[in-house]
């Protein structure tokens, strides 16, 4: 449609919709090997499956999270409980249902967060270099210096326990790994001749970063961000565990195993559901996110 | 290699004032107040003054860490606020336990990881890479804690054939020496004590390495891979070289070293996994003891448990990086 424009003539809008156009079919093209692969077509399936039971919950669940019957307490499977129940009666089943919804934003808030930070001062530091660059760059080492569960313990135990200071510390100490996979490419990208052209026709710094480099450092941060999710809900269960995270009555998984697990001898349903709904739901995110490294590299993934 | 030991070691301080900052700066930097935290929401103006003053926390911000950084370099952490001992007094007796749970661990995963990543690699996409690399993927997936209570019902609870927590039986005695119990055992000839030790030490280990194992069987595989596809591997099988010798003497030979760095790096996920394994197992190490720091609030303890922790990651990974060098020779010239 454009090429009906007088404009289009130029040199300029002519180069524009082409690059575009490969732009997309670089990445229909990565869509289509992801498809290929069994195990990343499960693994987004199974992403997508979480997805409708997290929105679906409430229609879903068959008791409310935190309806107690202390009647009914550690009950064993049922076709009234399919899971269970919980030290108070409540039906595990449900939890798990309601659990999901916390996993999911948990994990996807918190990359979120973590990827949006770590490309901005990878990028900025990579781009611009020298002081900016190793000062960024030395403070990531610092953060890297730390196990990322010990640091995040180390967060929320000051900050106070709850759901929102575990998505805080899980976010913060993903940053550095984005920071450097963003950094990394920026290093790669900014001498290739595109970037060296818009430059030099005058492009502002942000619309060099924006529109030459950040589309071309995007795939290797698409999928760390995937394999990255997967990583924060499991640290995210583990602060849970702690009793760090979500506090009580929030079905929150790594809560459940951390209240269910005294009941171990007794009860083992209400600590293996929950357990084995983190386990799938990482899983999940693992498999898509290796399906997505496979894609997106096809050097890899043609040898083995 | 002297210089290039001196010139890493060296590299590490400002790390390690980096790592001391940042946890000293978690304190004083982040919304919330270590005061407020410690006395409740609903604590006086007075109160909070008062704790303020008596943990220095009204004295400018640099002075503060100087006097912390003083202190902590002797040793100095502060007490307990449960035991109101030291709090290195409170950790020290309870590193042995967390060593002798870590090199189980480490033990596990390198003995069971490194061969399902070789056997992954010597035919790719063949049953037995696809179970190699499955099992790899479900210890990235599985929640530690979760595993270590799973192993615990079906092992010790519905079988019966494995302790369910702890060191020791209640009627093992041992004189204790390095405080790595199944060490002392052989020590000390007490051979039964030594066999429970190890009996103890099964599961907890299991649990602890299935991360390290996935991640070590992986990156064998890859780089696996990667060295069965240099020319000196094909070299080898023209001459006529067996399989096995190819495959063990050029190919893993070379795929170790990577496999190195990976093992250092594992040190974080071992120490981070400590401390939910040593809660499930009721393990007597430094883990279990910052998990109850974390129930009790005890902040000298976590703060001090946070730098520790770092301190032993930071620090295995330079002696990482030195066998590294003494491995590969490039690495020291670059």
């Amino acid at each position: 449609m454009l090429s009906s424009t007088p404009e289009s003539v130029t040199p300029s809008a002519v180069a524009r919709p082409r690059a575009r156009a490969a732009g997309r079919s670089t990445w229909r093209l990565a869509a289509r090997r992801f498809w290929r692969n069994a195990n990343a077509r499960v693994g987004f399936a199974l992403i997508v499956f979480f997805a409708l039971v997290a929105v679906a919950a409430p229609r879903i669940a068959p008791e409310g999270y935190d309806q107690e019957n202390l009647l009914g307490r550690l009950k064993p499977p049922s076709a009234a409980h399919w899971f269970g129940t919980d030290e108070l009666g409540r039906d595990v089943f449900s939890r798990v249902i309601y659990g999901a919804r916390i996993s999911m934003t948990v994990g996807l808030v918190a990359v979120a967060g973590a990827l949006g930070s770590g490309a901005v001062l990878g990028i900025a530091a990579g781009y611009t270099g020298g002081r900016l660059d190793g000062f960024v760059m030395r403070i990531m080492d610092v953060m890297l210096a730390f196990p990322s569960v010990i640091l995040a313990i180390g967060i929320v135990a000051l900050r106070g326990p709850g759901l929102n200071n575990t998505i805080l510390a899980v976010s913060i100490v993903n940053i550095p790994v984005y920071a450097r996979v963003a950094r990394a490419s920026t290093l790669a990208i900014k001498e290739h001749e595109y970037v060296v052209a818009a430059r030099a026709v005058g492009a502002r710094p942000w619309r060099v970063l924006l529109r030459a480099i950040l589309p071309n450092a995007a795939s290797p941060l698409v999928v760390q961000a995937t394999l990255g999710v997967a990583g924060a809900i499991l640290d995210a269960a583990a602060l849970g565990f702690l009793g760090l995270g979500a506090q009580p009555p929030t079905p929150e998984w790594g809560a459940m195993l951390s209240d269910s697990y005294k009941y171990l001898l007794t009860a083992f349903w209400a600590a293996l559901a929950p357990g084995a709904a983190i386990a799938l739901m990482v899983l999940s995110f693992n498999l898509a996110g290796d399906g997505l490294h496979d894609a997106l590299d096809p050097r890899l993934s043609s040898r083995a | 290699m002297g210089r290039y030991i001196l010139r890493r070691a060296a590299a590490l301080i400002p790390i390690l004032f980096g790592v001391s900052a940042a946890a000293f700066l978690l304190i004083h930097l982040l919304p919330g107040d270590p005061a407020t935290v410690y006395l409740g929401e609903h604590a006086t103006a007075e109160s909070i003054a008062r704790v303020q003053h008596e943990f220095g926390l009204d004295r400018p911000l640099p002075v503060q860490y100087g006097i912390y950084l003083w202190h902590a370099v002797r040793g100095d952490f502060g007490e307990s606020l449960d035991s109101h001992r030291p709090v290195i007094a409170e950790f020290l007796p309870r590193f042995p336990a967390t060593v002798e749970l870590t090199l189980g661990a480490i033990t596990v995963a390198l003995v069971v990881g490194i061969p399902v990543g070789v056997l992954s690699a010597a035919r790719p996409n063949s049953v037995l890479d696809r179970l190699g690399m499955g099992l790899a993927l479900t210890g990235v997936s599985l929640p530690v804690f979760w595993l270590g209570l799973m192993l615990v019902y079906v092992f010790s609870v519905y079988l019966h054939v494995l302790p369910t927590a702890g060191q020791l039986g209640v009627n093992t005695s041992l004189t204790p020496l390095t405080r790595i119990v199944a060490l002392d055992g052989l020590l000390t000839g007490n051979l039964a004590a030594a066999g429970d030790a190890l009996r103890h030490l099964v599961l907890p280990s299991i649990t602890l390495s299935s991360y390290s194992l996935a991640i070590i069987a992986r990156m064998t595989r890859a780089a696996m891979l990667d060295a069965l596809h240099q020319d000196y591997v094909r070299t080898a099988y023209a001459k006529g070289l067996a399989g096995r010798a190819v495959v063990i003497g050029h190919g893993l030979r070379n795929a170790l070293l990577p496999v190195v760095t990976v093992v250092g790096l594992q040190v974080g996920s071992l120490l981070t996994g400590a401390i939910l394994t040593e809660t499930i197992f009721s393990w007597p190490g430094v883990g279990r003891y910052m998990y109850d720091s974390i129930l009790f609030r005890d902040y000298p303890v976590i703060l001090a448990g946070i730098l520790l922790f770092s301190v032993v990651f930071v620090l295995v990974n330079l002696v990482v990086d030195v066998l590294y060098a003494f491995l590969d020779p490039r690495i020291r010239y670059a």
